[in-house]
């Protein structure tokens, strides 16, 4: 079996209100001089098979095909 | 002219959709289950809205993958008009059907309320009963409305005249680029706006603005 993470994050140049949010919250909170916060989501998968290579080629496609939305999400995938 | 209305699990604007089109256009329209792979030879595909899964992953995004919506966009390639209101824009969106992206609202709210739309376009199957520049009422209700496209799609629909609806007087609701209400795609066969012109059809709405939509794209008289 292989373990990988997924983590999918907003693209530069797209405006991530959550992010701003946070950024607030956590200023609220003390923590000062935080610069920016951009917010994302992790996917960890596990996958029936030994083959590294393959399992990386079928995680990139289900990260096109759903799991990341590519007109405003970058991926990256992790074999853990 | 006969159209269909693709149900979803989590939608909850089904039946004013359904109703909608069965006041205006004079009969009901089919209904079709997310499992369906094909879809009755209709004129006209409605997505409603709602929250269908739960809008788990992102809005729309499981819907779009589900059975029904390849029979969709088979419909679509055909030329059958298809709408998406609020969920079904986002549904449509996250099927490739339409360009760009809707995002959580800037507000980070909730936004339940009446807005002013320009018709941008009217020369489209669906706005052609607007005048072009018409300014009406229509209610919105969403969390993730959004709308992002890159640079150059943007400039791209600019330009081809696919932006069909656009916040009017300072009412966006959502922080959408451009104040961009409702597109259509490239062919102009498939519009998805996030405003909801079937909750503003007769008197007992407080207004009937939405109707000329209806009567547009079922080939009814006003």
């Amino acid at each position: 079996m292989i373990k990988a993470r997924v983590t999918v994050t907003l693209k530069n140049g797209v405006l991530d209100p959550q992010g701003k949010a946070i950024e607030g919250a956590l200023d609220a909170l003390g923590f000062n001089g935080v610069g920016s916060v951009r917010q994302g989501k992790v996917f960890d998968l596990e996958l029936d098979t030994a083959d590294k290579a393959q399992a990386e080629i079928e995680i990139n496609a289900m990260c096109e095909k759903l799991l990341a939305n590519t007109v405003i999400e970058n991926y990256q995938v992790e074999i853990i | 002219m006969k159209s269909a209305v693709v149900l979803l699990p989590g939608l909850n604007r089904d039946r004013d959709m359904i109703a909608a089109l069965t006041k205006i256009g004079g009969k009901p329209p089919v209904t079709v289950w997310q499992t369906d792979t094909e879809i009755p030879d209709v004129d006209l595909i409605v997505i409603p809205g709602g929250f269908s899964y739960g809008d788990y992953l992102r809005c729309g995004a499981i819907a779009a993958r589900m059975p029904v919506m390849r029979a969709v966009a088979e419909k679509a390639a055909q030329g059958v008009k298809v709408m998406g209101v609020c969920n079904g824009f986002q549904i449509l969106l996250e099927a490739g059907l339409l360009p760009g992206a809707l995002m959580r609202n800037a507000s980070l709210k909730f936004v339940c309320r009446e807005v002013k739309l320009e018709v941008a376009n009217a020369a489209t199957a669906f706005t052609s009963g607007y005048q072009q520049g018409q300014v009406i009422r229509c209610p919105v209700a969403h969390h993730d409305g959004n709308y992002f496209a890159d640079t150059d799609t943007l400039a791209r629909i600019e330009g081809n005249g696919q932006v069909v609806f656009r916040y009017a007087d300072g009412t966006n609701p959502n922080g959408s680029i451009n104040d961009i209400a409702g597109i259509v795609n490239d062919a102009g066969n498939v519009l998805g706006l996030m405003p909801h012109p079937e909750n503003l059809i007769e008197a007992a709405h407080g207004g009937s603005d939405g109707r000329a939509l209806f009567e547009s794209v079922l080939g009814v008289a006003a």
